[in-house]
């Protein structure tokens, strides 16, 4: 920081006209305005008219009684209301009776005691404003010198000076010390990532299966323009949640959730696109490339996904790269195909890894 | 004693005298000796209770209205810390699997976590629960809402100027851990709303450079969403964080008291004093009826209003989102500089994936401007070299750069809080959410700069209006003709006690103007720092276009005619009537009204 005493006037640089005696000038006028001090106490009504002292002393009387009112209507609602009441209240709407009953007995239950002693305190409490002096923050220089001199016989008493190796093993044992409290926890948590960013439970020839019903899906029956929200087979419907656990489900439903939309094959611009589909029947991964919201908003006028969290909009047409928003990369593409029966399967995994980015993504 | 009783005017006028003479006072008289009751005896005689007590009740407290801001965050953190002991006897932080049968019918026979099913039973199936909900809810929203208008107001006054600097750090980490409790809190129930906020939560995790994916999967305890995130969200949100909050609350508080609190200019307040009211009996029931005024109201908008009504959005799944997803208020401008931040920033270099567009909005965002609001205290002292101690607060007017630096920041702020809800404004107003968003980035960097200038000239002209108040009086709306014809208006001069809040203020000066040549009287150049010439300029920068407070001289000469243009700093003469200069006609010009 500032050298201090670079300047003129070391650390105060401006005139004290506040505190410091303003010096006089030739023409008799100070150089500063003078504090005047309090201006004289104005008295309230309630301090020279001892009617007006009688009333707040009711009104504030009043509010203590109104609360302990309303703390009483609390129990009574508590017990007498039906928990499920409901009704129509003014300007709300449909609403539970009962929680509104509880919230306003308790709102005047409270409140009362608030405005009570407020009113109380600003009515009928003395108004004269109390002037408590301010010292310095800094400590004195006696004490400054104390806290110095038990430094300084400290430092001397524990030898630190004189057996420097006491101090080197000292602090390298407290610095170690932390170590296995943080590698328990460091070490405990996880497991690592390993491959399970890089892989899709996707595997080539599971059938695409709607979610929830975990259905199918015959070629022919996808119309132009429809949208399926799809999981992998074995991943889907009563049978997967019989076998596997609730977690394994919404695991796989957070990495495996693919969109499927049929376009008309001429509006597809890209190749690649159109050969990993069957007839404009396309698959991408509903897994927004951002940070990994369900890119759930298909507009079919414009055949554009938009992805309600942060609006990452991405155009079907053309192989589901980014037009807008800050997304970066294309939603990833699911090679598909058809089985001997007609259903729809994966003629693949997907090629690249699903979903927000990491930092070895590329590294896979 | 450091407390003495202040000469009033009024005191003559009261039937009871003694009630204006302090404790201490009438204890020393001996006449009637008040004797502290028994059970303060008794502890008096084990811990020393009357010192404490002595010390403490006398404790004199400035009122102002905006001092109350701090109150309302400190009573809401109460009243979450009362409502949410209460949520813990009946919530499972738990993402086991059930099927929910309680009395909310649309979601009979869902699959949902425990988490989500007790929360649908404290909401519908304990009495007064739901109650309870909604308070501990509105109360964590006021609490940050109090926080935020509170650090508002400390910094527009410089209440963070020395001795101050430390409690203005404890208070940011505060507002930062108040925020990051609020995210855990509502992150808890698992609904799908909630669960869409911690699936981005993930994601910004994520995209942390090297770590990412490690941080991810030590966090969730795998791949997402896994089942250990509610229940770590849950200690952290009802022991590690509230443990921080209300450790660093109480060493807010307890400088606070150290410090004694500061006050606003005004008539008889000085930098060595403190004017107000003591803490017994006054400012104990203003202070403690405010506490039930707060919670009073808070219970008032939670039996009317419903907040996060959570069994509307059904369980969370991955794989499902509602349009409109918008975190609680004050993650919005993470939430909106995730919006607004282009996909480009996000690049591959040797092979790594530096996911800034993510990175930038979250993880670094948050640190970054708590760091930056930390710092600011240092910065200002820094850039005006003030090493003073400041107890008197400075009007924001009188501080031109500092407010304008201050709304500056609140404009980024509010552009980001409000690309938070593009998607809304698109809807609701008819607009391209596309055009909305381009229009934010820029906003984001030109406002800020339109918003400086024009706050940085709005207290200038401010001030210079307190000048011309000072000189000329307050205007009275008195038109009055002389007897040659002329028309003035009468201007009222102002009483000693109102004009002293206008000219009380120091002006500084740059540090250009205060340091000392480059060379010394031997002709050798000063050492100085590289950082020298920064400081100097910004310095500058700060200081430059002040208005100086009116002095004894200006007034004089203002008061008198033939002075009034010789003036250089004094504005333009105004046609009227010389304040004071014919007092006997303005007397006389009063009585003929009356």
């Amino acid at each position: 920081m500032a050298d201090s005493s670079d300047y003129k006037t070391d650390d105060t640089p401006v005139r004290q006209g506040a505190d410091a005696a303003p010096p006089a000038r030739t023409d008799g006028l100070p150089e500063r305005f003078e504090n005047p001090g309090l201006p004289p106490h104005v008295p309230r009504r309630a301090d020279v008219d001892e009617a007006a002292a009688k009333r707040a002393e009711r009104q504030v009387v009043a509010m203590f009684a109104l609360s302990a009112l309303g703390t009483l209507g609390f129990i009574v609602a508590y017990f007498v209301v039906p928990a499920d009441a409901r009704g129509t209240v003014v300007g709300i709407g449909e609403m539970n009776l009962y929680h509104l009953a509880l919230g306003l007995t308790l709102a005047v239950s409270l409140s009362g005691i608030g405005f009570g002693a407020v009113h109380w305190a600003k009515t009928l409490m003395p108004d004269n404003e109390v002037i408590e002096e301010r010292h310095p923050q800094a400590s004195s220089d006696e004490d400054r010198e104390g806290a110095a001199a038990i430094l300084r016989s400290g430092w001397e008493g524990s030898q630190l000076g004189r057996r420097p190796l006491i101090l080197q093993s000292a602090a390298g044992a407290l610095g170690l010390f932390a170590v296995p409290l943080v590698l328990q926890v460091a070490g405990s948590l996880g497991p690592l990532p390993g491959r399970e960013l890089y892989d899709t439970n996707w595997r080539r020839g599971l059938r695409l299966m709607i979610d929830p019903s975990g259905t199918p899906i015959r070629a022919a029956d996808v119309t132009l323009g429809s949208v399926f929200h799809v999981m992998p087979e074995g991943w889907v419907g009563e049978e997967a949640e019989e076998e596997l656990s609730a977690a394994a489900i919404l695991e796989a439903k957070a990495e495996d959730q693919v969109i499927l939309v049929r376009l008309d094959p001429a509006l597809i611009q890209s190749e690649k696109q159109r050969s990993w589909g069957v007839d404009g029947i396309v698959a991408y991964s509903k897994v927004c490339t951002h940070v990994g919201c369900p890119v759930a908003l298909y507009e079919q006028q414009t055949h554009h996904l938009l992805c309600p969290c942060h609006q990452s909009t991405f155009d079907m047409t053309r192989d589901c790269e980014v037009i807008f928003g800050p997304a970066r990369r294309a939603l990833p593409q699911l090679p598909i195909t058809v089985d001997d029966e007609g259903y729809l399967i994966a003629d693949d995994s997907f090629q690249e890894p699903v979903g927000p980015s990491f930092w070895e993504r590329e590294r896979g | 004693m450091t407390t003495s009783r202040v000469p009033q005017g009024a005191d003559d006028l009261r039937s009871d005298g003694a009630t204006t003479t302090t404790a201490d006072q009438s204890a020393a008289t001996g006449a009637d000796r008040p004797a502290l009751p028994p059970p303060i005896v008794w502890s008096d005689e084990r811990v020393g209770t009357a010192k404490g007590m002595r010390f403490l009740l006398k404790k004199v407290f400035p009122d102002h209205w905006s001092f109350l801001l701090g109150e309302v965050a400190m009573y809401s953190m109460v009243i979450c810390l009362i409502t949410g002991t209460f949520l813990t006897f009946w919530f499972i932080p738990s993402m086991g699997h059930v099927t929910y049968d309680g009395s909310y019918v649309p979601l009979k026979g869902v699959g949902m976590s425990e988490a989500y099913a007790s929360t649908l039973d404290i909401s519908f199936d304990i009495k007064g629960g739901l109650l309870i909900r909604q308070l501990h809810h509105w109360a964590a929203l006021l609490f940050i809402v109090g926080i935020a208008l509170h650090v508002a107001r400390v910094f527009f006054t410089g209440a963070f100027r020395k001795p101050r600097e430390i409690n203005w750090v404890i208070g940011s980490v505060l507002s930062l851990l108040a925020i990051i409790e609020g995210f855990a809190g509502y992150s808890l129930p698992d609904d799908l709303l909630s669960g869409t906020g911690i699936r981005a939560m993930a994601g910004f995790m994520q995209s942390a450079p090297v770590i990412g994916s490690y941080m991810t999967f030590f966090v969730f305890g795998g791949p997402f969403p896994g089942e250990m995130i509610i229940p770590r969200l849950y200690i952290a949100h009802v022991l590690l964080i509230p443990a921080l909050l209300v450790g660093l609350f109480t060493a807010h508080i307890v400088l606070v008291a150290v410090h004694k609190h500061t006050q606003y200019p005004g008539p008889g307040r000085t930098n060595n004093n403190v004017v107000g009211f003591p803490l017994m009996p006054v400012y104990m029931a203003k202070a403690g009826g405010f506490f039930f005024i707060v919670f009073g109201i808070t219970a008032l908008i939670s039996a009317l209003v419903t907040i996060n009504p959570v069994w509307v959005y059904g369980p969370y799944d991955p794989t499902q989102v509602t349009a409109g997803s918008q975190p609680d208020f004050y993650m919005w401008f993470s939430d909106g500089a995730l919006r607004l931040l282009p996909g480009w920033l996000e690049f591959t270099l040797f092979g790594f994936t530096f996911g800034m567009n993510i990175f930038l909005g979250s993880l670094l965002l948050l640190p970054l401007v708590w760091i930056l609001l930390s710092l600011y205290p240092f910065l200002e002292a820094w850039v005006t070299g003030d090493k003073r101690e400041h107890h008197i607060l400075d009007r924001p007017r009188n501080a031109p750069v500092r407010t304008a630096i201050g709304a500056a920041a609140i404009s980024m702020y509010l552009v980001l809080a409000l690309a938070t809800v593009n998607d809304i404004l698109a809807i609701k107003l008819g607009l391209s959410i596309n055009d909305i968003t381009v229009t934010f980035r820029a906003a984001f960097f030109l406002l800020p700069v339109i918003v400086f200038y024009i706050v940085k000239r709005l207290c200038i002209s401010l001030q210079r209006a307190d000048r011309d108040r000072v000189l000329h009086g307050t205007e009275t709306g008195r038109i009055v003709r002389t007897p040659e014809g002329e028309f003035y208006e009468v201007h009222e001069p102002l009483d000693p006690y109102t004009r002293w809040t206008l000219v009380q203020h120091d002006p500084m000066l740059p540090l250009s103007q205060r340091e000392q040549d480059e060379v010394d009287e031997h002709g050798v150049r000063r050492p100085r720092p590289v950082t020298h010439g920064l400081r100097r300029a910004l310095s500058d920068f700060y200081f430059r276009d002040q208005v100086q407070p009116v002095t004894p001289a200006e007034l004089a000469a203002a008061q008198s005619h033939g002075e009034h243009d010789a003036l250089e700093s004094a504005p333009t003469p105004q046609l009227g009537e010389p304040v004071s200069a014919v007092p006997g006609e303005r007397a006389a010009l009063r009585n003929r009204e009356d």
